[in-house]
This record gives structure tokens, C-alpha cells and sequence, in this order.
């Protein structure tokens, strides 16, 4: 039973580990807000409501224990944003982190973007095991000696000390935005990258933090006439001129920079034609996009709306090329949704390294794979009970109407309470990692 | 936030509104299913939340909801449709529930014309349930005097009703300096006062009982007869300002 690559029905995946705590009553700080592996996958950061960062290291795998395949261990925790109040407006301006990305390795440092709603701030993560000892000014305590008092001259050798991580803001970008951020994105150039918000999106340079240029604004003159907003926006893997942006409208633009200094008129308009016999009140706010990812290839959009997964070939416009549904027993059920505002949350989807497979989240902590060559799908479950190490996660299956089998779980008896929001996927293996409200969870796939 | 989707019975699904009901209750349903959405979507934009900034990309596709939906009504001549009933049980009818309007159009389209309400009046009799959802929708209510002893939606008339909507509409996204006080007097005059009672939004019973018809809002058996304006006056700066808000001013 070896594993013949990334075929789904190969595939076996398994609990790994989780992080977060089993208390009846979530503190709302913890509630994990985005989750990002880095570009090696050797970190793996989270950020939550409570505006802290956390970043896990995959520990190196030892030839003694070969089934037990690098975990995770936290390696540094800090706040990366507080609560502001704008007073202005007398409103609180949330800490909760609204996305994290990693910016690709250049020297022994690591370095991330985190933003929350108006912010965004460059932390630069960085390992200290020397320590310097000898100091000629002043004594090993830190307190100043007095210079009369020194007779001899020493160089200071560095020492080595217990790992020290220490979290550094490197840069603040700040008041750039009037609206909510909801997507930043680091160029393929490393010198720049983008903030979005649901008016604006603007591209700044890691060296500057006091300008940024506005390159796509749909505010009307009269906000009255508002009816659409951006939702995501992402940078191209490889092209540094070329981006996307979704819309509540279902709709995801492509724009080049170098046409103009406004983007304001796409390069590529992506829409599908709306279908007439499924039309009702909601067909709007359930075509709403909530995330837009580029394959790794650069080849492929994929977008996310309330009920599908959506994969766009970049030359073709007037369709998506595959359509995943990932929960369509809630059709009928939208009416309620929309009462008590779950229609309205944001699902985020993700590719697997090879772009074989996708994966996005549902409710009752259900997410989701699909694999695009076999057209297999598999429904899982990020669940306390499933936590035994290395238990394979049995597939889960949601029973539309009639006869419930046995494992089957009726939709009714879904807890929509519980959604899987945010997941990640290692850049080069079958790792993943799910965030279920306040607890993170890291799956492998078989070791035979 | 609101509290989100607890685990609850739900009337979606569970009845095929079409076969246990009889042909003449299903045929106006369908109207009466697109005014509660309508009455949801504009208290949902009216709930804003007081300390944060509310979500823009919801409010637009909730605004976005009300439009079309007084479209289709002033394209299918509801508008008319709403007369002052003379029971008031015809407006338990308003907020049941609203699976219908999640099936396809080709369906809605065959239970659609509507002979008039009055046929169906007592067929909804004695759903006390829904009757005290009636006072969450009020944004559509009338600006002409109230009568203190009828439900508020016995008043409606048809002029009124588009009056009111859209002066909901438009406030919900301009500033208020361009309108006269009176209006957004007016606008929230009919607004129970405990939905911005600060008190009672943090102590988390918005979300429980406001915001879900089907589970049962007790706290609201009787409708909102008269608000005084003086009551209103405090917590309509709050509204103000959260309009304000949401315009970016």
C-alpha cells in the first residue's frame, strides 16, 4: 500500500496534532482569525481575534521515532496589534487579525505581514542564542560603570544562551485605509505588495511607510450608488505587474499595472452567467466571492462563493472551467442563513503544492477536498473525538433527506456555530492545518 | 457580532408548503414571504452595532437584497396589494416561514398571483409567535398617526409603504445632514427602543431574541404601540451617527 502521489483515494489523512484549548467557554481573543504556512513550510503562523500572532516551527525529523514526522512546536508568540479607538468616528477599530503572509526567506531572520482592519505591520522573527559578555561600559547586570573606574580594556565575546525568538515590528502601514482591509499580498518582486479594502486597494514598498499608491478605487461619487465591493485581491505567483480582485458581486477582475497608474479598468473581467432556474432573493449574496487564490502555477484562479469552489482558467473569461459544490443541502435552506447571518460568512479556499487538489471549510467543523484530476471530493471532520495520534479521519457525510444511515448526520443536526473558516496547506507536502474556532488542527497524510 | 447560527429547528424544508397548505394559502405566501425578507433585510441594516464599525460588504448585499425586492413589488403592483387589514391577525402572516422564497422562480412563479389577502386571513389565526415578530419590522411602518390600540401594520397604505421604504433606503446610505430631522424621526419613530438600549445589546439578548422569528420572541408579546419621540431623540443621535458611519461622512 504505497502511496502513488497525490491521487485522493491514496490519500489517507490523519490526526497530527492539535493546538488551543478544550474549555466548554471560547474567549472570543482566542478565536483563531487566519492561518498561513510560511514558503518552506517550516512555520506555520496563526493570528486571532485577540490581535496575537503565533508561530509554530516543524521540529527536525528524527531517525528515531521516523513516524512521528516533524510537529509542530510553538516557536513565538506576540501581539501584533491592539485595540485603537478612532475618535473621530467614537469606534473601535478591532485588533483581530485579518490575514498573515510570509514573506520568502532571504537571510536567517523570517519576516511576515499581519494585518487587522486599518493596519498593517512587517515583524521581523528572529532566532538569539549568542549573547554578548564583557561589556567594557557596563557590568554584566546592564548598569553603568563609571568610566574612571575602568583601568582595563576587553573585547566582548559572544556567548552562547538558551534560544531566544524574538518578534520585532519592523514597519507600521498605517492610515491608508478608510475601509476595512480585508486581503494583503506580497509581490513576486519582494519589494512591494498590496493591501485591500472593500473600496480601495493599495500598493506599497517595504521601505516606505508614509505613502502608498491607491491602483484600484470603486468608491462612488455618491455612496448612495454603492452596490458592490471588493472582497479579495491577490498578486500573480510570478508576474509582478498582473493581480486579481473578487467582488461581492461575484465577479473577479484581472488588472495590469503597467497599463495605467489607476487600475480602474481590467485587463480580463471573469463572470458566469447567472443561471435563471435557480434565481431567488439570495442568488446575489450567495455569489458573493470571499476568497481568490492563484494556483501555484499561475495558470489557474480558484474563488470561493457561500456554496461553491470555483477554478478559472486566466484565458477564459466567461466561465469557470470546474465547479465544486461544498455544501449544497443549504440551498434550501439560505432563508435562515440569511436570519441569523451565516450566509454572510467568509470561507477561504486553498490549493494543495501541486495544484491537484483544493480544499475549503463548512460548518459543523466539516472541510473539504477536492481532487481535480479523479474528481473525487472527501468530507472531513476537525473534532476532539477524531484527536487520537495518527487515527485515520473517517470521511463524514451529510444526509440530505429521507433515510439517515448510520454515520450520517442529517442537516438539520449541523451546528453552525462551528465553521471552518481558515486552512492552510504545506507548500510541498500533505500537511494541513485547520483552525476550528479556537483550536488549530495539523492532519498528515499516512506514513506507512 | 451577532450570535451565529446556533443549532436550532427550523421551519425551512421540514413542510412542503405546498402540499400540507391549501392552494389559495400558498398562492399569497409568497408575497407575504418577500415583505418579511423585506422587513429582516431593513432591520438588519438599522441593527447596527454601536462600538464597532458594522461589516460594509454586508451591508451592501443586504441593501442590495431590499432593492431588488422593491422592485419586483413595484413591478408586480404590490405595493397596491398592501392595504390596512381589518384584523389584526393578518399580520401574523408577515415573518413565517420563508422557505418559499428560497425555491426557484419557476416555482414562485406558478403559486404567484394573488387574489387578495383577505382569504387567507384566518387561516393564520392564533400564531402567537408571529405575532410579536411584527414589532421587529418597523422600518417600513407608517409615518401617519398611530393608532394605539391596532397592530402597527393594520396602517399601512400603499403610498405610505413606498414613502417609507425608500426614505429607509436612502437614509441607510446618506449622510443625514441632507435630511430634515423630522424624516429620521419619522424613519425610527416606530423602532422599539430596547434594540438600541446599549444595556441590553451587551448583555448579548439582541442576538438571542432578536434576531431568529423561529425562536420564539417572547420579549416582544406585545407590539410597539407609541415610542415617544423624546425617547427616541438620544438614541437617534446614536442611529445618526451610525448611518454617518456607514456613509463614511
Amino acid at each position: 500500500l504505497a502511496g502513488f502521489g497525490n491521487l485522493m483515494q491514496d490519500v489517507l489523512w490523519c490526526f497530527s496534532q492539535v493546538k488551543g484549548t478544550i474549555d466548554i467557554g471560547v474567549a472570543e481573543a482566542d478565536i483563531i482569525s487566519t492561518v498561513e504556512f510560511n514558503h518552506t513550510g517550516e512555520l506555520l503562523a496563526t493570528g486571532d481575534k485577540g490581535g496575537r500572532v503565533v508561530i509554530f516551527q516543524r521540529e527536525q525529523e528524527s531517525k528515531n521515532q521516523p513516524h512521528r514526522r516533524g510537529e509542530y512546536n510553538v516557536y513565538s508568540t506576540f501581539q501584533s496589534h491592539e485595540p485603537e479607538f478612532d475618535y473621530l468616528k467614537s469606534l473601535e477599530i478591532e485588533e483581530k487579525i485579518n490575514k498573515i503572509r510570509w514573506l520568502p526567506q532571504q537571510n536567517a531572520a523570517y519576516f511576515l505581514l499581519s494585518t487587522n482592519d486599518k493596519t498593517v505591520k512587517l515583524w521581523k522573527v528572529s532566532e538569539r542564542d549568542k549573547r554578548p559578555e564583557g561589556y567594557n561600559l557596563k557590568d554584566e547586570d546592564g548598569r553603568l560603570r563609571d568610566p574612571s573606574m575602568i583601568t582595563v580594556l576587553r573585547v566582548p565575546v559572544l556567548r552562547p544562551m538558551d534560544l531566544m525568538v524574538e518578534a520585532t515590528p519592523r514597519r507600521v502601514f498605517a492610515n491608508a485605509h478608510t475601509y476595512h482591509i480585508n486581503s494583503i499580498s506580497v509581490n513576486s518582486d519582494y519589494e512591494t505588495y498590496m493591501s485591500a479594502d472593500d473600496l480601495r486597494i493599495n500598493l506599497w514598498n517595504f521601505e516606505i511607510t508614509n505613502q502608498s499608491f491607491n491602483i484600484v478605487d470603486i468608491k462612488p461619487a455618491n455612496m448612495e450608488e454603492l452596490t458592490e465591493v471588493i472582497t479579495a485581491a491577490e498578486f500573480h505567483p510570478h508576474h509582478c505587474n498582473t493581480f486579481v480582485y473578487s467582488s461581492s458581486k461575484g465577479t473577479i477582475r484581472l488588472c495590469d499595472m503597467r497599463t495605467s497608474a489607476l487600475c480602474d479598468r481590467h485587463a480580463k473581467f471573469f463572470e458566469e452567467p447567472e443561471d435563471p432556474s435557480n434565481r431567488s432573493f439570495f442568488s446575489e449574496i450567495i455569489s458573493s466571492i470571499s476568497d481568490v487564490k492563484f494556483s501555484h502555477s499561475g495558470r489557474y484562479i480558484m474563488t470561493r462563493d457561500y456554496l461553491t469552489v470555483k477554478v478559472w482558467d486566466l484565458n477564459m473569461e466567461n466561465r469557470p472551467i470546474e465547479t465544486y459544490q461544498v455544501h449544497d443541502y443549504l440551498r434550501s435552506k439560505l432563508c435562515s442563513l440569511y436570519e441569523n447571518d451565516c450566509i454572510f460568512d467568509k470561507f477561504e479556499c486553498v490549493w494543495n503544492g501541486s495544484d491537484s487538489v483544493i480544499m475549503t471549510g463548512s460548518y459543523n467543523n466539516f472541510f473539504r477536498m477536492f481532487d481535480r484530476n479523479t474528481k473525487r471530493d472527501v468530507t472531513l471532520e476537525a473534532s476532539r473525538e477524531n484527536s487520537k495520534p495518527r487515527a485515520i479521519l473517517k470521511p463524514r457525510k451529510v444526509c440530505v433527506g429521507g433515510k439517515r444511515r448510520k454515520d450520517e448526520i442529517s442537516v438539520d443536526s449541523l451546528d453552525f456555530s462551528k465553521k471552518i473558516l481558515h486552512t492552510a496547506w504545506h507548500p510541498s507536502e500533505n500537511i494541513i492545518a485547520v483552525a476550528a474556532t479556537n483550536n488549530l488542527y495539523i492532519f498528515q497524510d499516512k506514513v506507512n | 457580532m451577532f450570535v451565529r447560527g446556533l443549532k436550532r429547528k427550523c421551519f425551512d424544508g421540514e413542510e412542503d408548503i405546498e402540499g400540507t397548505l391549501a392552494g389559495i394559502k400558498a398562492i399569497p405566501s409568497y408575497n407575504l414571504q418577500r415583505q418579511s425578507l423585506l422587513d429582516m433585510s431593513l432591520v438588519k441594516l438599522q441593527l447596527c452595532h454601536m462600538l464597532v464599525e458594522p461589516n460594509l460588504c454586508r451591508s451592501v448585499l443586504i441593501a442590495n437584497t431590499v432593492r431588488q425586492i422593491q422592485e419586483e413589488m413595484t413591478q408586480d403592483g404590490t405595493w397596491q396589494m398592501i392595504n390596512t387589514q381589518s384584523t389584526g391577525q393578518a399580520s401574523l402572516d408577515r415573518l413565517v416561514s420563508t422557505d418559499i422564497l428560497c425555491r426557484s422562480s419557476r416555482e414562485q412563479a406558478e403559486g404567484k398571483h394573488v387574489p387578495g389577502y383577505s382569504t387567507f386571513n384566518k387561516d393564520f389565526e392564533g400564531d402567537q409567535a408571529r405575532d410579536s415578530s411584527e414589532t421587529m419590522s418597523t422600518a417600513s411602518s407608517v409615518q401617519a398617526p398611530r393608532n394605539l390600540h391596532s397592530n402597527v401594520w393594520e396602517m399601512e397604505t400603499s403610498q405610505e409603504n413606498k414613502g417609507n421604504f425608500q426614505k429607509s433606503l436612502d437614509q441607510i446610505f446618506e449622510t443625514l445632514e441632507n435630511k430634515s430631522p423630522n424624516a429620521v424621526e419619522d424613519l425610527f419613530s416606530e423602532v422599539d427602543n430596547s434594540y438600541y438600549d446599549l444595556d441590553t445589546m451587551l448583555t448579548g439578548m439582541m442576538s438571542n431574541t432578536k434576531m431568529g422569528h423561529c425562536d420564539g420572541l417572547e420579549t416582544f408579546s406585545s407590539p410597539t404601540t407609541t415610542t415617544s419621540n423624546s425617547n427616541c431623540k438620544s438614541d437617534l443621535n446614536e442611529l445618526d451617527h451610525i448611518v454617518e458611519i456607514l456613509v463614511e461622512s
